[in-house]
């Protein structure tokens, strides 16, 4: 048999389908997942306030307003009016930007040095993944609101500290899983084929070892945003973060909650604001993973 | 066939500890126990027997994927055994692997295109994009793969498209030894004499050596030049292709030999138990 008669009817000009483009691919799968979905737009909402909301608030949310103090939701102030009379609404928008910036800027900190930690944990092995993994186990034995709190403590309040903060706690869980996969990914055929062709190691790490390990890594950064904010909202709560006039969503919820019993509208609106952007994220994270984690291959 | 030896292993030996605890006697697998052999230039010869008898150790030990415990290796002649990590690099060059798996072996998020420049990206980083460009699409052609595919995924091949795919791989960097680790098993019987002819006029065309490591008699017996046949580590036969297949002398490349399935029951060879 020769090779030309084997292969003719493949050297015809393939017809260029949908189905070539994975990005499109991997989209018409994630749209059937309906909670994913709705998580996915809602988040990305989200991020449009954060962008463009103070532009868009309705009121100016720092602006007090001494005769409109402590109103129910109206017709106005959809979400009503606090102590100052400032805009609830207006507020929420505003703090957009700063519960978003610092949660992700964390995650994104956190995930970045947990990542490459673990990848080198993984893919050297020996007593350089003791090392890093014992380490790691430290940090773990902390409970992470008590880790944050400390290091708050330590380096003083403000929401840089609580950046730096939530980003620390976030490092070793991110360290552990990329290891976990960089092991699997490790002892695939294709890295050694890499080894056989001379590829240095590092090369092998970056461009091969490191790719395979991004679906875990994204599906794992969504979640821990919605962490993020939590601790972030926890840590303003406590006096640690935001400074309490600032709309960051757990200031607000830390200085209106001498008014839980006389108005409850103070307090309910930043809390559903953040249980609704937490539960996004882990539904978005949740769907992300059920598309990536099972190996999205063929 | 010129008589230049190109690579010879001199009494390699690999054994790998089987992990036990901290007071018990510490065992080992014996994988490759002592063998030795030579490849002259251009010709195939065939590394059989039985799973787990460390023919792929061999040709993995031969490529440096693993050390060798003892004994050496000698490639053009000089040895291997002492080569700096730079020399190692300059000596893959000369050696390339094709793998079993071709479902493994070829990243899945690379393009074809990169899978295919990624060795030339190693080795020469002067080269023009250009260069690169036209060694991969004459090569792919070679191996019977059109150039309209050089921007898939590997998914979107068949395993016998991807085996060539592997096997151009191999041969990008114009090496002068393959070490091809059952290159057929995984794929099906009619693509099997496909691949095993392209490999065979690749061979002409660049004068290349190879080491085929299988545990398919017929396999071999249709690609080799000469055979080794081993068992439970060890080489226990070596001969030329008519000389094993006709005339075994070892028990076990009997009885390897009475296994290989007959058109014509009974008919060439006595069935051995």
């Amino acid at each position: 048999m020769s090779n030309l008669q084997t292969e003719t009817a493949l050297n015809i000009e393939p017809i260029k389908t949908k189905s070539d483009h994975r990005f499109l691919q991997f989209w018409r799968l994630f749209r059937r997942k309906k909670p994913a979905v709705i998580s996915f737009y809602f988040v990305l909402f989200l991020f449009i306030m954060a962008i463009i909301g103070p532009f868009v608030t309705p009121f100016d949310a720092a602006k007090p307003d001494y005769n409109s103090v402590l109103e129910t939701p109206s017709a106005s102030h959809w979400f009503g009016t606090d102590e100052y009379g400032r805009d609830i609404l207006s507020r929420i928008i505003a703090g957009a930007r700063i519960s978003l910036s610092v949660s992700v800027s964390a995650v994104t900190l956190g995930a970045i040095v947990g990542s490459i930690l673990g990848l080198i944990s993984g893919f050297f092995g020996k007593w350089v993944d003791k090392l890093i993994m014992r380490i790691c186990d430290v940090l773990f034995a902390f409970p992470e609101l008590i880790l944050a709190i400390g290091i708050v403590a330590i380096l003083g309040p403000g929401l840089n500290n609580v950046i730096i903060a939530v980003a620390f706690f976030s490092v070793p869980s991110f360290a552990r899983i990329v290891r976990g996969a960089t092991l699997e990914v490790k002892e695939m055929l294709f890295v050694e084929a890499e080894e056989s062709l001379g590829a240095s190691r590092l090369r092998i790490m970056f461009k091969h070892v490191f790719p395979e390990t991004l679906p875990t890594i994204i599906v794992y950064y969504t979640m821990n945003v919605g962490t993020a904010i939590l601790a972030a909202a926890s840590l303003s709560f406590l006096g640690l973060g935001a400074e309490p006039s600032s709309p960051d969503w757990g200031a607000m919820l830390s200085v209106s909650r001498d008014y839980i019993g006389t108005a409850f509208h103070l307090v309910f609106f930043p809390g559903l604001v953040i249980f609704l952007t937490v539960l996004a994220f882990n539904l978005l994270g949740d769907g992300l993973r059920e598309m990536l984690d099972p190996k999205m291959k063929d | 066939m010129r008589d230049e030896i190109l690579i010879e292993a001199k009494n390699i030996k690999k054994h790998f500890p089987i992990k036990t605890g901290w007071f018990e006697e510490k065992k080992y697998v014996k994988a490759v126990n002592g063998i030795s052999f030579h490849i002259k230039k251009g010709e195939t010869l065939g590394l059989v027997g039985e799973s787990g008898c460390g023919k792929s150790t061999t040709g993995r030990l031969l490529n440096g994927l693993i050390q060798v415990d003892s004994g050496s290796i000698i490639f053009n002649g000089k040895d291997l055994a002492n080569a700096s990590k730079q020399e190692w690099k300059k000596y893959r060059q000369k050696m390339q692997m094709v793998f079993q798996d071709p479902y493994a072996s070829l990243s899945p998020r690379m393009k074809i295109k990169d899978i295919l420049r990624e060795p030339l990206d190693i080795h020469f980083k002067n080269m023009s994009s250009r260069e690169k460009d036209k060694r991969v699409e004459d090569l792919l052609d070679k191996c019977g793969i059109s150039r309209f595919h050089l921007n898939k995924y590997p998914h979107e091949f068949s395993g016998g498209q991807r085996q060539r795919i592997g096997i151009a791989r191999a041969l990008i960097l114009q090496p002068e030894l393959i070490i091809a680790d059952e290159p057929v098993s995984a794929l099906d019987v009619s693509i099997q004499s496909q691949i095993l002819n392209l490999m065979k006029d690749l061979q002409e065309e660049y004068n290349l050596t190879y080491l085929f490591i299988s545990h398919d008699l017929s396999v071999v017996e249709h690609i080799s030049d000469r055979v080794g046949v081993m068992y439970f580590g060890d080489l226990v036969e070596m001969g030329t292709k008519e000389e094993i297949f006709n005339n075994p002398q070892h028990d076990y490349t009997k009885t390897l030999l009475s296994s290989i399935p007959q058109m014509i029951p009974k008919a060439r060879r006595k069935q051995l138990t």
